[in-house]
C-alpha cells in the first residue's frame, strides 16, 4: 500500500508534465492573443485541428516534427480566419470563438476520418530517468522535447512582450485601441497577427496530443483543454511564465484521476476527471470581482467586461 | 397607422434578407467545400433535401431532431436578450434528463400522468437551477458567463457519468451504464396519427410562450432595456440581478425539459446518450434566429433537417458523418459575419425613415 501511494505521487508528477504540455502551448497562444485585446474561444477547435493535421502529416511523411510544424500552420490559418472575421464592425469575438470551435472540430473530424485506424510515427521522448531503477519514476521522467520548447517559448514570449517594440505594440493594441490608433499603429493588423501566432502555438499543442500523449487520433481526443486555457490565462494574469506554472498545476490535477485508477481506486473516476473543470471554475470565481478590474488585464478585452 | 405598417415591415425585412442571404452564401461555400472533397455539390444538396424534407418519413425524422433544438436554442436565446452569451444548453439537457429519470424512479407506483408531470417539473427545475449558476456568477462575481456555462457542460456530463455508474446504476446495463428504465407505462406516447412524440409540441409551445414573455410583458420589456444598457436599467430602478437570474432559470428549464423528453420519449433511461450535442446545435439555432423565439421554430426545423440528412449523405456520397458539422460551422461563421451588414443598406434605411 505504501508503495502504491508513492506510485500515485510519481504518476501525478509525471502526468503534470505530460498532460500539462498541451495546456502550456494553448495558454501561451491565448495569452498572446488576449494581450492584443482579442479573445479566442475557438482554440478548442484549433487544438483538435492541430491534432488531426499533425497526425496525418506524420503518417504520410514519416516525420512527426513536420507534423508538428504543419499542425502549427493549420492553427495559424484558423486563428487568422477568427481574427479577420472579428475585425469587422459589430462582429463579436466571443461568438466567433464558439463558431470556430464548432467549425474547427467539424473540419478536423471530416478530414481526419481516414486517420482513426492507422498508426503514425510518434514524437520521440528524452529519457531523463535513465539513472533510476524504479520503473514508475523512469516512466514519469520521460520528457518530450515539446515541453522544453514550451518553456523556452514562455520565457522568450514574456521577455519580448516586455522589452521589444513588437511587444509594446501588441500591449498598446490590447490596452487601448484608441491610443494605438493615435500612435498610428494598425490595430486590426496587430490583432490578426497576434491571433494567428496564438493559433500557431495552439495547433502545436494539438499535435502534442495526437503525436505524443495520449498518442492517437480520435474524435474524443480533446476535452476542453482549449477552452480551459482561456481561464488559465486569466489566472496567470496574462504573464507567459505564470502560464507555465498554471499549466503544470492543471496537468497535475488532470493526472489525478488516471493515477488513482492505476492503483485500483476507481470509485469517483468521473468526478476526479472533472477536477480540472471544477478548479477552473473555482479560480474564475475567486479571481473575478465586479468591483475591481484584474491586475494586468488588457483593457480592450471583452471577457473581463 | 399607415406609416407604422411599412416601418415594421421594413424592420422585419432587413433581418430576413440578411439571414436568407447568409444562408445562401453558406450554401455556396459548403458546395465548394464538398466539391473539393470530390462530391457533386448539386447532387449533395438534392440528397440532403430528399433526406430532410422529401417524404413524410423524412419530415418526421427532421421534426424529431428539431424538437430538442427548439428547447436548447432557448437556453442561448433568452439570456441573449440581456446581452449574455450563455452556451450551457448541453449541461441543462444532461442535468434535466438525469433528474427527470431519478424523479420517475423515486415513484414506482404512481399513475403515469403523475410520473410524467413530476419528471417534467424535476427536469425543468434541475436544468433551470443549473443554468442559474452562470447567471449568479455573472451578476455577483463578474465571471464571464460564456466560459462558466461551457465549463458547467463538462461538469454536468461528469456528474451524469458518475451517477449512472454508481448510485443509480442498473446492474443489467453492463456495456452501457444507465439508470433503471422508467417503465414502459410512463413513456410519453406519440401524437395520434404520426410517428412523432410529444416533444415537438413541447418545443413549439415553449418557443411561443418565450416569445410572448419577451415581447408582450413588462418583464420582457425590462429585460430588453437591461440588455441594451445595464447602467440605464439600474438608474431606472430595474432589478437587473433578478432579471438575470429569472431569465437564466427559464432558459435552463427549457433545456431541462429537452432532457426530460429525451428520457421519457426516446431512451427510457438516463445515460450518456443525453449528451448528443443538442446543446451546441441549439447555440447555432439561437444565433441564426437572432434570439427571436418565434424565428427559432423554422430555423430549428431547418437545422434538424440538415442533421437528419447526415446518414444518407454517408451512404449516397461516402461523405463522413462530420460533413453536417462542417456545414453547421460554415453557417455559423457566415451568420456572425453578417452582423456587420446591418444598417448598411441605405435604401432599406431610407424607406424605414420615410
Amino acid at each position: 500500500m505504501e508503495a502504491g501511494w508513492w506510485g500515485v505521487l510519481i504518476a501525478v508528477l509525471g502526468g503534470t508534465i505530460r498532460i500539462g504540455t498541451p495546456f502550456l502551448f494553448v495558454s501561451l497562444g491565448e495569452c498572446l492573443t488576449e494581450k492584443s485585446g482579442r479573445i479566442n474561444l475557438g482554440l478548442e477547435g484549433t487544438l483538435v485541428m492541430g491534432a488531426m493535421t499533425g497526425y496525418a502529416v506524420s503518417l504520410h511523411s514519416g516525420s512527426p516534427w513536420l507534423g508538428v510544424l504543419c499542425a502549427g500552420l493549420a492553427g495559424m490559418m484558423l486563428g487568422a480566419l477568427h481574427s479577420w472575421l472579428c475585425s469587422f464592425q459589430r462582429v463579436n469575438d466571443i461568438a466567433v470563438g464558439i463558431a470556430m470551435m464548432l467549425f474547427g472540430t467539424g473540419l478536423a473530424f471530416f478530414l481526419g476520418k481516414p486517420y482513426i485506424q492507422p498508426s503514425a510515427p510518434r514524437l520521440p521522448s528524452i529519457d531523463l530517468g535513465a539513472w533510476s531503477d524504479i520503473p514508475q519514476l523512469k516512466a514519469a521522467l520521460q520528457i518530450n522535447a515539446l515541453f522544453l520548447i514550451g518553456i523556452v517559448v514562455a520565457i522568450v514570449l514574456g521577455w519580448m512582450l516586455k522589452n521589444t517594440a513588437w511587444g509594446l505594440k501588441v500591449r498598446v493594441a490590447g490596452e487601448s485601441a484608441d491610443a494605438a490608433r493615435a500612435l498610428g499603429l494598425p490595430v486590426d493588423r496587430i490583432r490578426i497577427m497576434s491571433t494567428a501566432q496564438g493559433g500557431f502555438l495552439a495547433g502545436i499543442g494539438g499535435s502534442y496530443l495526437s503525436l505524443y500523449y495520449p498518442f492517437n487520433w480520435s474524435e474524443g481526443l480533446s476535452s476542453g483543454q482549449g477552452l480551459m486555457a482561456v481561464a488559465l490565462v486569466i489566472f496567470a494574469r496574462w504573464q507567459p511564465m505564470a502560464c507555465l506554472w498554471v499549466s503544470l498545476l492543471w496537468g497535475g490535477a488532470a493526472a489525478l484521476g488516471p493515477s488513482l485508477q492505476s492503483v485500483g481506486i476507481t470509485g469517483g473516476y468521473y468526478i476526479f476527471n472533472a477536477i480540472p473543470y471544477i478548479m477552473t471554475l473555482a479560480v474564475m470565481i475567486i479571481t473575478c470581482s465586479p468591483r475591481r478590474t484584474l491586475v494586468g488585464v488588457p483593457h480592450e478585452l471583452t471577457v473581463t467586461r | 397607422m399607415s406609416i407604422a405598417l411599412p416601418q415594421t415591415l421594413n424592420k422585419a425585412l432587413e433581418p430576413f434578407l440578411i439571414i436568407v442571404g447568409s444562408l445562401t452564401v453558406s450554401m455556396v461555400l459548403f458546395g465548394a467545400f464538398v466539391a473539393s472533397a470530390g462530391a457533386d455539390p448539386f447532387e449533395v444538396y438534392q440528397t440532403m433535401y430528399r433526406a430532410a424534407f422529401g417524404t413524410s418519413f423524412s419530415w418526421q425524422n427532421t421534426l424529431i431532431r428539431a424538437a430538442p433544438l427548439m428547447l436548447t436554442a432557448l437556453c442561448t436565446a433568452l439570456p441573449g436578450y440581456l446581452g449574455l452569451i450563455v452556451i450551457g444548453g448541453e449541461g441543462a439537457v444532461v442535468i434535466g434528463g438525469l433528474f427527470a429519470a431519478i424523479a420517475a424512479l423515486a415513484m414506482p407506483s404512481a399513475a403515469p400522468m403523475v410520473v410524467l408531470l413530476t419528471m417534467a417539473l424535476a427536469g425543468m427545475i434541475a436544468g433551470g437551477m443549473w443554468l442559474m449558476i452562470p447567471g449568479l456568477l455573472r451578476h455577483y462575481r463578474a465571471v464571464n458567463e460564456t466560459i462558466s456555462s461551457l465549463l458547467l457542460n463538462y461538469i454536468a456530463i461528469a456528474l451524469l457519468n458518475h451517477l449512472v455508474t454508481s448510485t443509480f446504476r442498473d446492474p443489467e446495463s453492463l456495456n452501457h451504464p444507465s439508470t433503471h428504465h422508467i417503465g414502459e407505462a410512463n413513456m410519453i406516447g406519440l401524437i395520434p396519427g404520426t410517428d412523432l412524440h410529444w416533444g415537438l409540441v413541447f418545443g413549439i409551445v415553449a418557443c411561443v410562450i418565450a416569445w410572448f414573455l419577451m415581447h408582450h410583458t413588462v418583464f420582457g420589456f425590462a429585460s430588453q432595456i437591461a440588455g441594451g444598457n445595464v447602467r440605464a436599467a439600474q438608474i431606472a430602478g430595474l432589478p437587473v440581478g433578478r432579471l438575470v437570474l429569472i431569465i437564466c432559470f427559464v432558459a435552463g428549464a427549457a433545456g431541462g425539459l429537452a432532457g426530460m423528453v429525451e428520457v421519457a420519449a426516446v431512451h427510457g433511461r438516463a445515460n450518456d446518450t443525453l449528451n448528443a450535442n443538442y446543446g451546441y446545435a441549439g447555440i447555432l439555432v439561437a444565433f441564426v434566429a437572432r434570439n427571436n423565439p418565434l424565428t427559432i421554430i423554422p430555423v430549428a426545423v431547418l437545422l434538424g433537417g440538415i442533421r437528419a440528412s447526415s446518414g444518407l449523405l454517408q451512404r449516397a456520397h461516402e461523405l463522413p458523418d462530420a460533413t453536417v458539422l462542417v456545414m453547421q460551422g460554415i453557417i455559423f461563421l457566415v451568420i456572425l459575419f453578417s452582423e456587420t451588414l446591418y444598417g448598411r443598406f441605405s435604401r432599406l434605411q431610407k424607406q424605414g425613415v420615410s
